[in-house]
């Protein structure tokens, strides 16, 4: 079955291009949480050599120099415009693994091969047309190839358009591209592995195609001979659609300033567990136990180091903000230590089930239940009407000095309704 | 005749702490259906109105005064469909020198041009070359008298 690879070009950069169009032809870079470093750059700040990753206060001096314009994340939005492109794309497939916020594999059962590229156009064209992101697509018989074929056509290597199909070309032709490009492209070759196989001398991805695929599980592990069968086109990684409902939830933030104090984490906590809990009642389920966990900053390297994990049991399922709060409060007090500069905090939600499925505990006060629910979703609608944090509960303060540093985060241009864009 | 069992009966201890059991409060309907269950229709929903196509529209907040003419104020908040293609008499918002604008789209001797419903604002005209970006149609306003 051929499956087509489809990911947003410069996805938060594009978002910002949407609604802002003065961006449009400029350099732009998007920075990640606390303005730290570049995590989207337009193709003009990729020309101008700034890495995906490059801290922002190494390209201060470029990016005067060009006119660089820096943007905060705003994670609102990309979400806002990644469930939209989702859907679209869910249009045109039965199967669909969105594989992250801005990439997305769509199986293409049925389709004849001489169509997949018309097909593939007409996905760019819908996500486009209604909402104003470029994409491109990479067609091929496995992921790995998929994601190769995308690669591809971003750069203008094979394809036209944006779309690529490697179904198109002949054995010679993908011989040739796939000389041309570094093992390092390769989905699953991180840099460590890049750097064992330029040891063996495999250096492009045509090398790791035409290794053996047994010499290369001895050397490294099923995972990389996997890889190896993808690039000759035998599929061993399955799409994974979605409905698998999260086994986890994850909320952990990096401090904008180191915190010391008790207080400061446990406002940090509160919050974190505050936004752990509302999506977990979104998604209709209930947790078991949490993880809460503390660090110190471990890039700096002459400060202390500490870091420490607790796993409190809750003490039924519960999807209850108060109690998830104060189990976390609970963990906190165990792992905090006096006389760190704490760099991150966080909150993991496990054992998640849905909430039908929880027994009635014969030993619940009698409305228990019933009241913490509808408590909860009294909460969770005035926050909707009124805004996040309307109504929270008090160990989530009101000062939040670790908050994100978020300068030059752009409106929310589709999420509140004093930041619209304005047309005149 | 009912012959009822000489069960024994059995004394409750003395001594032990009460045990709370719950009472389940669930209601268990008993009375008489209402008649109006079998005509129960969804409500009408503002959103399914206004919004047909989810994953392209967006709102946008009307400024200045170049549009009264067909009924858009200061203010006003615009629903813009992207996908839609633009005709002409569409009320459009367009891309002009980096920011949005909104007005009609129209035809000026054969050429495209974006009309204001303003006797006080120019014609936006285009010259050869100068490219005229068409961000989405507005479909609808939404005007609030008191919230």
């Amino acid at each position: 079955m051929p499956i087509a690879l489809v990911d947003c070009n410069n996805f938060y950069v594009s978002c910002e291009r949407v609604f802002n169009p003065k961006l449009d032809g400029k350099p732009v870079v998007v920075l990640s949480n606390n303005d730290g470093c570049a995590v989207a750059r337009s193709n003009e700040v990729k020309a101008l050599g700034v890495k995906m990753g490059e801290p922002w206060f190494k390209m201060e001096k470029l990016a005067k120099q060009h006119g660089i314009i820096a943007l905060s994340s705003n994670y609102t939005l990309y979400g806002d415009m990644s469930a939209r492109v989702m859907n679209i794309l869910s249009e045109f497939s039965d199967q669909q693994e969105v594989y992250s916020v801005d990439e997305c594999f769509l199986g293409l059962d049925g389709f004849a091969s001489e169509y997949l590229v018309e097909h593939g156009q007409k996905i760019r064209r819908a996500v486009r047309k209604q909402t104003g992101i470029p994409v491109c697509v990479g067609i091929a018989d496995t992921k790995t190839l998929s994601k190769l074929a995308n690669h591809c056509a971003k750069k203008g290597f094979a394809g036209s358009d944006g779309v690529c199909d490697f179904g198109l070309l002949s054995e010679a032709q993908l011989s040739k591209l796939f000389s041309s490009l570094p093992v390092g492209e390769i989905w699953g070759v991180g840099r460590q592995i890049g750097s064992k196989l330029a040891v063996m001398g495999i250096e492009t991805v045509e090398g790791l195609r035409r290794a053996d695929s047994e010499y290369i599980r001895q050397q490294f592990s099923v995972v990389v001979e996997r890889t190896v069968k993808e690039l000759n086109g035998i599929p061993c990684i399955e799409l994974e659609e979605a409905g698998t409902p999260r086994q986890q939830i994850m909320v952990s933030r990096s401090f904008g300033l180191p915190v010391t104090t008790i207080e400061d984490l446990s406002e940090s906590v509160a919050y974190f567990s505050t936004t752990a809990a509302t999506k977990l009642r979104k998604d209709g389920s209930v947790a078991s136990s949490l993880c809460v966990f503390v660090r110190t900053n471990p890039f700096k390297e002459k400060e202390a180091q500490y870091q420490r994990s607790v796993v409190v049991p809750l003490s039924r399922p519960s999807a209850d903000t108060a109690k998830i709060v104060s189990a976390a409060l609970a963990g906190l007090k165990q792992v905090f230590r006096p006389g760190f500069r704490y760099k991150k905090s966080g909150v993991l939600l496990m054992g998640l089930q849905p909430r039908d499925s929880v027994q009635p505990d014969l030993f619940d006060e009698p409305g228990d239940r019933a009241r913490d629910e509808a408590r909860m979703r009294v909460m969770d609608q005035i926050n909707k009407k009124m805004g996040k944090g309307s109504v929270t509960i008090a160990a989530v303060g009101v000062g939040q000095r670790w908050a994100m540093r978020r300068e030059m985060k752009s409106p929310g241009y589709t999420s509140e309704w004093d930041e619209l864009p304005v047309a005149r | 005749m009912n012959t009822i069992a000489p069960f024994p009966v059995i004394k409750p201890s003395v001594g032990l702490p009460p045990v709370l059991l719950p009472l389940f409060g669930n209601q268990v309907p008993a009375g008489f259906p209402s008649p109006a269950d079998d005509y129960l229709e969804r409500r009408l929903s503002l959103d399914e109105h206004l919004v047909p196509n989810k994953n392209s529209t967006f709102l946008v907040r009307a400024r200045g005064n170049s549009m009264v003419g067909a009924g858009i104020f200061d203010g006003d908040l615009m629903v813009v469909d992207k996908a839609l293609n633009a005709q002409s008499g569409d009320i459009v918002v367009a891309v002009v020198d980096g920011e949005f604008t909104v007005k009609y789209l129209g035809l000026l001797n054969g050429v495209i041009c974006l009309k204001p419903a303003n006797p006080r604002f120019q014609t936006i005209q285009f010259t050869e070359g100068q490219e005229l970006e068409i961000w989405g149609v507005v479909t609808s306003t939404i005007k609030q008298f008191r919230r």
